[in-house]
């Protein structure tokens, strides 16, 4: 058997799906085959409305496919599993309760066997690595958006998911405290050990945060193109504005332009 | 402090003007009490204001609680199913649009007697349904990214529910239990009036106005008005504690 290195920690494997809206039936994917693997950082981009997050849905198993199968470490995904953490572009945090239990709330659902004092010092450890100690004790909504959503990144971490599903978590937020939290994003993984998936409207945090970027087409989604990053792991603001990645860019640009012009109708 | 101080500022304020107002029309207290009037019949009944606010006030908060329960059941089975939300609105609002009033004298032909039985009903169906409206639209109004946090740990429906869905509608749920408090006070009175051979302030209300006893029946009027702030302030305090993180600083 292949390790999950080379065989893919999640594959989603010839996965078609179709909703039924109040307009008729919308197919969103179509035959999409993907594989990333274990410990890479993967994104995925594509047309507004492509269902990339559907895709993100799949995998987290909060929706089955029509066709095709999605698996996860060797396993079929049927089921919502805590070996997944997922943060939003909206960061849905809980304002009943302070920053530091919003975090631990997943270590009150996942089983674990961390008593509590553990569990808040797993917390707190996590807050510090993203900048927001002493912040702990603070409601939600005294936050800035941009700490807000490191909240909510170190909550999808805090119980050692192997997988990290990130949709479109920096959108909200302005340009500079979304490279902030950019460079926030390469501090967790270097500490860390997680699989990344993220869904984003932007190339340039595609190029800075992926090990290897997936271009969807136009609905009904299908793979269209792989790019594999040859600056792969821990990258500096700087590398976005080198001759590599201006070339990618414009690859990918190029791309989404294909995609856009490929999309499918209703069916 | 501050807020105690105005409170009482305009609570005499409005006291005086009443006063001047029956002064200068130079009203007998047959046609309109003064306030002066109202502490001779205070102090003339007040055994019965004691043993009868009591009477009252028990059976509102009976009522309430009862109202409280079903109020939130409902809520929750119209707030968690949209078959039930759709089937069950028609027949609220229907219900709701009925005058209490008019229900008053069915229910103390019903159960007949049942003095306490009667009372704490009225008070229980008159309100219930802005408890049972708020507590459906928290719930049904709870955003989808909410659930999927927790789902996509694996979290069952009932956990859910008790750590987001419960909690993010307390705040809707404290704003309809102040409603519900004053309408409860009405709903008790209304039945301690119309019952026959009544008992509490309903009742000392009835027998002011048998006897043409004006100011005892301001009087009455007062005392409820008394307990209605009693019992709102205590479930403002309820929702400092259970719900406090929904206030807001204003300036």
């Amino acid at each position: 058997m292949k390790s999950q290195e080379e065989h893919g920690l999640i594959r989603i494997n010839n996965v078609s799906h179709t909703f039924n809206t109040s307009s008729g039936k919308i197919r969103v994917l179509d035959k999409l085959t993907i594989t990333v693997p274990k410990n890479s950082f993967c994104a995925i981009v594509g047309p507004s409305g492509c269902g990339k997050s559907t895709v993100t849905r799949l995998v987290a198993g909060l929706l089955q496919a029509d066709e095709g199968s999605v698996w996860l470490q060797d396993q079929k995904v049927t089921s919502p599993r805590p070996v997944v953490g997922m943060a939003f572009q909206n960061p849905v945090l809980l304002e009943w309760r302070s920053i530091l239990k919003n975090v631990m709330l997943p270590l009150e659902i996942v089983p674990n066997d961390l008593n509590m004092s553990e569990r808040e010092a797993r917390a707190r450890n996590l807050l510090e690595l993203v900048g927001l100690s002493g912040f702990e004790e603070k409601r939600p909504s005294e936050l800035s958006g941009g700490m807000r959503q490191r909240a909510s990144l170190c909550r999808a971490l805090v119980h050692q998911p192997e997988v990290l599903i990130l949709d479109e978590p920096f959108a909200a937020l302005d340009a500079f405290t979304r490279e902030d939290l950019w460079q926030t994003m390469h501090r967790l993984r270097s500490e860390e050990p997680f699989t990344g998936l993220l869904i984003t409207h932007d190339l340039r945090e595609a190029i800075f945060l992926a090990d290897e970027i997936f271009v969807l087409s136009g609905r009904p989604a299908t793979l269209q193109h792989t790019e594999v990053l040859s600056k792969r792991g821990q990258k500096n603001l700087d590398d976005l504005y080198s001759p590599e990645a201006s070339q990618t860019l414009n690859t990918l640009r190029e791309q989404i332009k294909i995609a856009r012009q490929h999309e499918g109708p209703l069916t | 402090m501050r807020q105690i101080f105005s409170a009482t500022f305009a609570i005499l304020v409005f006291l005086v003007l009443w006063e001047v107002l029956v002064w200068v029309n130079d009203w007998p207290n047959y046609k309109m009490a003064s306030p002066s009037d109202l502490w001779p019949a205070f102090w003339r009944f007040k055994g019965l204001f004691l043993v009868y606010g009591w009477e009252t006030l028990w059976r509102t908060v009976v009522g309430l609680l009862l109202a409280i329960l079903v109020g939130s059941a409902i809520g929750m089975l119209m707030g968690l199913s949209r078959f039930a939300r759709e089937g069950l609105y028609p027949l609220l609002v229907g219900f709701n649009a009925i005058p209490k009033a008019t229900v008053v004298p069915i229910v103390a032909l019903i159960f007949v007697g049942q003095h306490d039985l009667n009372t704490v009903l009225i008070a229980f169906m008159i309100s219930f349904f802005p408890i049972a409206v708020s507590v459906s639209i928290g719930l049904s109004t709870l955003e989808p990214e909410y659930r999927d946090i927790l789902r996509s740990l694996g979290a069952s429906n009932i956990t859910i529910f008790w750590k987001i869905a419960l909690p993010k509608t307390m705040p809707e749920f404290f704003g309809a239990l102040k409603v519900a408090v004053t309408l409860a006070f009405i709903g008790t009175n209304l039945m301690e009036i119309v019952s026959p051979h009544g008992r509490g302030l309903g009742a000392l209300f009835d027998s002011g106005k048998t006897n043409s006893d004006y100011p005892l029946m301001f009087a009455v009027l007062i005392s409820l008005a008394v307990l209605g702030i009693g019992l709102y302030y205590v479930v403002i305090v309820l929702e400092h504690f259970i719900a406090g993180w929904a206030e807001r600083e204003i300036d």
